[in-house]
Parts: structure tokens; C-alpha cells; sequence
């Protein structure tokens, strides 16, 4: 059983000829992707110092507010570069016709869940105390709350199909329609009225120039640490899909 | 035959099986009306918002309702390989979709006007009055509705959950037209007519174009076999 499913995957992920041209790739640990998750980790601990000590303590909010550099660099990532990459290699998918771009798709999308729920729980965290609630239909809130409900059904999907190309066209659709449709959304729900702190206006916005560079640094930060993680991840798929041949090999013989 | 004419053709077929079995809007209509008088529970008589909660609670009957006829749509077509003669129709993949837009357009709108009906009677709203505007956000919504739900209902067939699997796909991206549909028929049926909400109604407009026209060109890789 576990074999026929192999069996199939192997022939539904790509002629052989053309995994053997990619034979070498995302086989050998490489110097740059260590290299990648070091700074990710040293940048994170800069951040963290920036934000929780150095950064000057708000004068309102007190500490709680330190939780904003963290919230802002996390929904950054999500609406940002997650959602983009699902999209971009989504197009690119429909596009080549090569699965290494569905793999892509699919890890930015995973790391797009993560970095949604961080944003989804640090911004109650610190609404509570100073909105008096955890939630309200803010457009910026209930648009994060959908982009999560989407990232969560293109996994969804994915799940529910098997391994190949069939599975790599409807997620590609799907992720194209729903990166369509995130801006309609926040448009939708911005013509009611906003409470949201608008941080970065084209004015400059509200911000000290001390937290203004933790949050550059914060921003920086998670954007290192989803670009080894995205690296990571897609490695791994492109073992598992060549693990998968050198199975299939064997079964033949 | 034309491009409109052969989507035509195909949304016939789905229309005349229809009126033959009569197994799909009926249920629809059912289920709609099952969800009008579920959320009446939910409502206190004499709520000071009462008036604000009435959209919402038709709109959720049309979401719901709809969503069962969008499952059907091409699944009905898996019966004895059915999609596969719809694939081999010497037509454009654009025109299978457009065909089973049309369909599906035609049962939602059947379903919505008389889930309306019984809405109106069941929550004293006066809908005869404010038809007009009310048809016309109707026929917005739900052309954003089966847009977006006839592209993922053809994604989804193939799929063994599929049922859930559709709800889940297509309500977040039916976020815009819900609400702007919600919204702009609380305008309609408190009386301040169809273009107080005039931007929601253009967001409507923005949202069918913009869909219709993605689903076209998407669609073709949807049914790719």
C-alpha cells in the first residue's frame, strides 16, 4: 500500500528526467543556509534587546507596548512577504509547470499561519489593557483574521489532495484568488470606523526615533528568520520528493 | 454559435435537469428558510438593533442556502462520468465556466427570491416597498457569489471532503460581498434607498468584475486532466 502510494506520487511529481537534472539540489547542507540561520538568530537577539531594554519605555502604555515591535514585524511577514510568495509562485507555478514552486508556495504558507497567529495573539495581549477588549472589528484586525482563515484553507486544501500536480494547480489557483481578495477585504471592512494605531503614516507617523529603530530591527529580524525557515523548509520538501524517486527506483528493481 | 450561446447551452442543460429532478433548489430553498427561523432564536424580539440584525440574518439564510447548490454543481457532474463529455465539448474551458456560472447564478437567485418571501413574511419586513434596490443588490451578490463559489466548487470536486472543504475555501473570500451586501441592503430596507450605500454597491460592482474576470482565466487549469 505504502509502495502503490509512492508509486504514484513519484509518477504524478515529475517525468525522472527532469529530477535527475536537480539530482544535486537540496541534497548537501550549504554554508550559506547556516550562514542565513545564525544571523537570523543573532538578529533576533539584537532585536529583542532593542525592543524589551533598550527602546524607552512608552509613556502611556508603560511595557505592555513593547510587545508592538514583535506584533508589527510579525504582521508585516504575514501580509507581506508570506502572502506574496504564495502568490508570486502560485502565478509561477501555473506558469513553468515546476512543482519546486509549489513547494515554495507551500512553505511561505505554513510560515505565513505562524506568523498570523503571532499577530492574531500578541495584538489582544495588548489591546486589553489598552483598548479595554480583546478584539474589535477594526479593517486591519478582522483583514488579519481573514488572511489567517485563508492561509489556513490553502493548507487545507493541500491536505485533501495528493502529492503532485494536480494538487499544485488547485492550490495555485486558490492561492491567487485569495491574494486577490485580501485587499477587497480590507477595503470592505475599512469603511467602518478604525481604531487601529496607524504607526508608519507617509508623515512618519507617532513614533519616537529610538522605537522607530528597534521596530526597523524587529522588522528586519523576522523577515531573516522567515527567509532561513522558507529555506529550510522548501530543502526539506525537495528531499522528501527526491527520497520519494530513489524509493520508487528500488521498488522497480 | 456564439460565446454566450454556448454558455447558454451548458447552463441550459444544468437548468432543464433541474426542473426535471427538482432535487437542488428545493433543498436549497429548505435549508434557507431552516436558517431564517434558527437565527429567529438568536434574536430577542424587541432588541433595539433589531432592524440592523435583519440583513445580516438574510444574508447568512443566502450563504448557507447557496452553498449547498455551489457542492452540487459539479459533483452532479462526477454521475456517470458527465465531466468528462462537458470536457470534450469542442468549446472554450472559459465557456464551461461561464455555463455553469449562468447555472448557478439562476438556482442561488430562485432560492434567494423565495427565502426573501419568507423572510419578509416571518420578520415583518416590508420587502414589496424596497424591491427594486433589493433586487439589484441581490443580483450583485450573488453574481460575486457564484463567481468565486463555481471556481472552487470545480476545485473541490475531485476531493474527498469536499463539502467542508468548500464552506471553508469560500467563505473567508466571500468576506467583501457578505458584507457589502449586508450593509447596503440595511440602507434598502430602512428606507433610504439603493444609493445611500452607494460605495458598497460599487464594491459589489468591483468585486464581481474583478473575480469574474480571475476565474476566467484560472479556470482552465482547474479542470486540467
Amino acid at each position: 500500500m505504502a509502495e502503490e502510494q509512492t508509486l504514484k506520487r513519484t509518477f504524478a511529481e515529475a517525468p525522472p528526467a527532469v529530477i535527475e537534472q536537480r539530482g544535486g539540489r537540496g541534497g548537501d547542507r550549504s554554508l550559506w543556509v547556516d550562514a542565513l540561520g545564525a544571523g537570523s538568530i543573532l538578529a533576533i537577539l539584537f532585536a529583542l534587546y532593542l525592543a524589551l531594554i533598550w527602546a524607552p519605555t512608552e509613556a502611556v502604555m508603560g511595557d505592555i507596548q513593547r510587545l508592538f515591535y514583535f506584533h508589527v514585524a510579525a504582521a508585516w511577514l504575514a501580509l507581506g512577504p508570506s502572502f506574496g510568495v504564495v502568490a508570486a509562485c502560485s502565478v509561477l507555478y501555473l506558469w513553468k509547470k515546476d512543482l519546486r514552486y509549489d513547494r515554495i508556495a507551500s512553505a511561505s504558507a505554513e510560515l505565513g499561519v505562524m506568523f498570523t497567529t503571532i499577530t492574531l495573539v500578541t495584538g489582544p495581549i495588548w489591546a486589553r489593557p489598552i483598548w479595554g477588549a480583546y478584539w474589535t472589528w477594526d479593517p486591519r484586525l478582522t483583514t488579519t483574521l481573514v488572511l489567517w482563515f485563508i492561509f489556513v484553507a490553502y493548507l487545507m486544501l493541500r491536505s485533501a489532495v495528493d502529492a503532485g500536480h494536480k494538487r499544485a494547480r488547485l492550490s495555485a489557483v486558490f492561492g491567487i484568488v485569495g491574494w486577490i481578495d485580501v485587499p477587497i477585504v480590507f477595503m470592505s471592512i475599512r469603511w467602518w470606523r478604525t481604531i487601529h494605531p496607524t504607526v508608519i503614516a507617509s508623515e512618519g507617523g507617532g513614533l519616537a526615533p529610538d522605537m522607530r529603530l528597534a521596530l526597523f530591527v524587529a522588522i528586519g529580524a523576522f523577515t531573516l528568520l522567515y527567509a532561513y525557515l522558507l529555506v529550510v523548509r522548501v530543502r526539506q520538501e525537495d528531499l522528501a520528493t527526491r527520497l520519494d524517486r530513489v524509493r520508487h527506483q528500488l521498488y522497480l528493481r | 454559435m456564439g460565446f454566450l450561446g454556448q454558455a447558454w447551452t451548458i447552463a441550459w442543460k444544468d437548468i432543464l435537469g433541474e426542473l426535471r429532478t427538482r432535487e437542488m433548489v428545493f433543498s436549497m430553498l429548505l435549508f434557507g428558510f431552516l436558517v431564517i427561523l434558527i437565527f429567529n432564536f438568536g434574536i430577542e424580539p424587541g432588541l433595539r438593533d433589531e432592524a440592523l440584525v435583519k440583513p445580516g440574518v438574510l444574508w447568512a439564510a443566502f450563504v448557507f442556502a447557496g452553498i449547498l447548490g455551489l457542492n452540487r454543481s459539479f459533483s452532479s457532474e462526477k454521475e456517470n462520468d458527465c465531466l468528462q463529455g462537458l470536457l470534450l465539448c469542442p468549446v472554450d474551458r472559459a465557456v464551461i465556466y461561464l455555463g455553469k456560472f449562468l447555472g448557478n447564478f439562476v438556482f442561488v437567485l430562485a432560492m434567494s427570491l423565495a427565502v426573501l418571501l419568507f423572510f419578509s413574511v416571518l420578520y415583518n419586513v416590508d420587502v414589496i416597498a424596497v424591491l427594486p434596490g433589493l433586487l439589484a443588490i441581490l443580483g450583485l451578490a450573488t453574481i460575486g457569489f457564484c463567481a468565486v463559489g463555481t471556481l472552487f466548487s470545480a476545485v473541490s470536486v475531485g476531493i474527498k471532503t469536499r463539502d467542508v472543504l468548500l464552506a471553508i475555501l469560500l467563505f473567508p473570500v466571500l468576506v467583501p460581498v457578505i458584507l457589502a451586501a449586508a450593509k447596503s441592503s440595511a440602507f434598502v430596507m430602512n428606507g433610504e434607498g439603493l444609493f445611500a450605500g452607494g460605495s458598497w454597491l460599487a464594491m459589489l460592482v468591483v468585486y464581481d468584475v474583478v473575480f469574474l474576470a480571475v476565474s476566467v482565466m484560472v479556470f482552465d487549469y482547474v479542470l486540467e486532466e
